[in-house]
C-alpha cells in the first residue's frame, strides 16, 4: 500500500562497508524476496527500511516521505526469533497493540475499547489457527505456532509494510509449507508491500513476486570488506506462471546454494 | 496363516515380557558421578545431614563441658537457650515492661525492610532509566559504577555524623549498602532485552513510557525480586553492624548486648531467629515472584 524508494544506498561499519549503490523501487502491492549469500548485507538492508539502524548514505523514501529513522507503526516486522512478548499470553499479545495505540499514558484501553479489541484479537487468533492457545505463554507454544502468532501481532497493526526478516528459518519443513500458505492468503487480503530476507531460494521464488539477489561486484583480495553488496539481478515472476526452474538454477548459482534440489521443489510446492 | 501370524506375534510380545522380567533386577551400571541422579527420599535425606551433623556435634560438646562444669556459659544446653528464648518472648523486661524479644524484632524489621525497600525503588527506577535511556545511561552509569566500589561500612561514620544515630542514619546505610549493586544489575537486565522485541513494540505503537510500563517492567520483574533476594544478606550485615554502634533495641543491639554477659544462651537463638525471618522472606519472595511473572517459571506451573 505504500512505494518503497531506495536510491544510492550505502551503509558502513567503520572501514567495513557492507552496503554500496543500492537502487529499488518497490511498487505497492508488491512482495520482495532477498536473498544473497550469509553476511552480505541483506538483514542490514532490512534493519534500515525498519528503521532500527540508519544508513550512510543515500535516500530511502517509504509511501512519499523521507524514512523516519525509527521503527514506527507504517512498518511492520516478524523477525526468526525473540517476536512475540514473553510475559504475555497470545491473546495479551494481540491487545498490546491497542494497548499501546489509543491506551494514553497506561497503556491499557478498558471498557468497550477493550471488548472490541479483544473481539477482534479473538477473530485474528482464529485465523492463524491459535484459538487453542488463546491463554498460553508463548514458551509454551512451539515454534510455528509462535511465528504464527507473531504473524498475527504484526498484521493486526496493519502496517503498510510488512518487513519479514527469515521469519520461518528456524522451522520444520512441514510447517514452513504450512505458513507459506497462510502467509500469501493473509498478503491477498490485506495487500501490503512485503520485503522478506530469506535464505531459502525456494521460498524466495515461491512467495515473491520479485527476488533481488546482493551480491558485491568489487572484491579486494587484501581487505574482503572494502566494498560492499548490492542489488546483482532483479527477477519480476509472473503470479501465474511460476518461476522457470533455469530462474532458480540461475539464483541459486548466484547466492552459492548447495541444495539446488530442494529450493526447485519447494518452487514447485 | 493368519492365525500363525498372531501367534508369533503373541510368542514374540511373551518373548519380550520373559526379557523385561529376566531383566528385572537391573543391571549394575556405574553412571557419571554428574549422570546419577538423586531420588526425592534420597534428597530429603541428603538435605537434612549436615542439619543433623551440626545439631549432633553441638549436643556431644555442651554435653562434654555441661557435665565438667555445670555453670559453664559458653555451650549451653537447648533447654537453657529455649527457657532464655521464651523469657525474653513473653515475660515483661522489668525495667521498661516491654516484651524485649518482638520489640527487637519489630525495629529490626522495619529498619530493614525500610531500607530494602527505598533501594528496590531506587535500583528500579534508576535501573530501568540507565538502562533503557541513552542519555540517561551516558550521564549515571560512570558514576554508578564507581559509586558501587565505595565499602559502605567506610560510610557509617560520615552516616552518624550527618544524620545523627537515629533511624534515618540505619535505614539510610542500608539503601546506599545495598542499592548500587542493585542499581546496576536492573540496568544490565534492561540493556540485555533483545533489539528485536523493543523494535517490535516500536511497530505496534509503543512509546518511550508506555514501552517502560508493559515491555521493560514486567521483563524485569523476575531478575529485581532476585535481586532484592541477594540484597537481603549485605542488608542483615548492614542492619546488623548500624544496631551494635548505636542503637537501644534491635536484634543486633541486642546480640552485642548480652555478648558482655557470655551470654551464648541468648545469642545461639537469636542467631537461629534471624536465620528463621531470613528464610522465610527469602520464600515469600519466591512466591511473589511466581504470582507476579508466572510466565518466568514455566516448569512450576506444570
Amino acid at each position: 500500500m505504500s512505494r518503497i524508494v531506495v536510491h544510492g544506498l550505502e551503509k558502513n561499519y567503520g572501514d567495513a562497508c557492507v552496503l554500496e549503490q543500492v537502487n529499488v523501487t518497490a511498487e505497492p502491492g508488491e512482495f520482495l524476496s532477498l536473498v544473497g549469500a550469509s553476511g552480505c548485507g541483506k538483514s542490514t538492508f532490512l534493519r534500515i527500511l525498519l528503521g532500527q539502524e540508519q544508513q550512510s548514505g543515500g535516500v530511502v523514501i517509504v509511501g512519499d516521505r523521507l524514512i523516519v529513522p525509527e521503527p514506527t507503526p507504517q512498518r511492520g516486522i516478524v523477525f526468526q526469533r525473540y517476536s512475540v512478548f514473553p510475559h504475555l499470553t497470545a491473546i495479551q499479545n494481540l491487545l498490546l497493540i491497542e494497548d499501546f495505540r489509543s491506551g494514553g499514558p497506561f497503556g491499557r484501553v478498558f471498557g468497550a475499547r477493550r471488548r472490541n479489541a479483544r473481539k477482534e484479537a479473538e477473530a485474528m487468533l482464529e485465523r492463524v489457527g491459535l484459538a487453542h492457545a488463546r491463554d498460553l505463554y508463548p514458551a509454551s507454544l512451539s515454534g510455528g505456532m509462535q511465528q504464527r502468532l507473531a504473524i498475527a501481532q504484526t498484521l493486526l497493526g496493519r502496517p503498510q509494510i510488512l518487513l519479514l526478516d527469515e521469519p520461518f528459518g528456524a522451522l520444520d519443513p512441514g510447517i514452513r509449507v504450512e505458513m507459506h500458505e497462510l502467509l500469501t492468503e493473509l498478503w491477498t487480503e490485506h495487500g501490503m508491500t512485503v520485503v522478506m530476507v530469506t535464505h531459502d531460494i525456494g521460498e524466495a521464488f515461491k512467495l515473491g513476486t520479485r527476488v533481488l539477489v546482493f551480491d558485491k561486484v568489487r572484491h579486494d583480495p587484501q581487505f574482503p570488506s572494502a566494498y560492499g553488496a548490492t542489488i546483482t539481478y532483479d527477477l519480476k515472476l509472473d503470479r501465474k506462471n511460476r518461476a522457470s526452474s533455469q530462474d532458480v538454477a540461475k539464483v541459486a548459482a548466484m547466492v552459492g546454494t548447495t541444495r539446488l534440489d530442494s529450493a526447485i521443489a519447494t518452487t514447485a510446492s | 496363516m493368519l492365525a500363525r501370524g498372531i501367534g508369533a506375534v503373541n510368542a514374540g510380545q511373551h518373548a519380550g515380557q520373559e526379557v523385561a522380567r529376566a531383566g528385572r533386577p537391573r543391571p549394575k551400571v556405574r553412571l557419571r558421578l554428574i549422570n546419577a541422579r538423586v531420588s526425592r527420599g534420597g534428597a530429603l535425606f541428603l538435605g537434612v545431614l549436615p542439619f543433623l551433623v551440626v545439631a549432633a556435634a553441638y549436643l556431644i560438646a555442651s554435653g562434654k563441658r555441661l557435665a565438667a562444669n555445670p555453670a559453664d556459659k559458653l555451650l549451653p544446653s537447648p533447654a537453657q537457650m529455649w527457657s532464655a528464648f521464651l523469657d525474653l518472648a513473653t515475660v515483661p523486661d522489668k525495667r521498661s515492661g516491654d516484651l524485649i524479644l518482638w520489640v527487637d524484632t519489630y525495629a529490626s524489621l522495619v529498619r530493614l525492610f525500610s531500607g530494602v525497600g527505598v533501594a528496590t525503588l531506587v535500583a528500579l527506577s534508576l535501573g530501568i532509566a540507565i538502562g533503557f535511556i541513552p542519555r540517561v545511561q551516558a550521564f549515571l552509569l560512570p558514576f554508578i559504577t564507581v559509586i558501587c566500589v565505595i565499602p559502605p561500612l567506610a560510610l557509617l561514620p560520615i552516616l552518624f555524623i550527618t544524620l545523627g544515630l537515629g533511624e534515618t542514619a540505619k535505614i539510610t546505610l542500608i539503601a546506599l549498602g545495598v542499592a548500587p549493586v542493585m542499581v546496576r544489575d536492573i540496568a544490565n537486565r534492561v540493556m540485555e532485552l533483545p533489539t528485536e522485541l523493543v523494535a517490535k513494540a516500536q511497530t505496534l505503537g509503543g512509546n518511550s513510557w508506555t514501552m517502560v510500563l508493559r515491555l521493560v517492567l514486567p521483563q524485569v520483574m523476575p531478575r529485581l525480586i532476585t535481586c532484592v533476594r541477594l540484597a537481603l544478606g549485605p542488608a542483615w550485615l548492614f542492619l546488623i553492624a548500624a544496631e551494635a554502634i548505636a542503637s537501644t533495641e534491635g536484634l543486633g543491639y541486642r546480640i552485642f548486648l548480652v555478648r558482655r554477659y557470655l551470654s551464648m544462651d541468648v545469642i545461639l537463638p537469636y542467631v537461629a531467629w534471624i536465620t528463621l525471618l531470613a528464610v522465610i522472606t527469602d520464600w515469600l519472595l519466591v512466591r511473589l515472584s511466581h504470582i507476579i511473572s508466572p510466565w518466568a517459571h514455566p516448569v512450576q506451573d506444570k
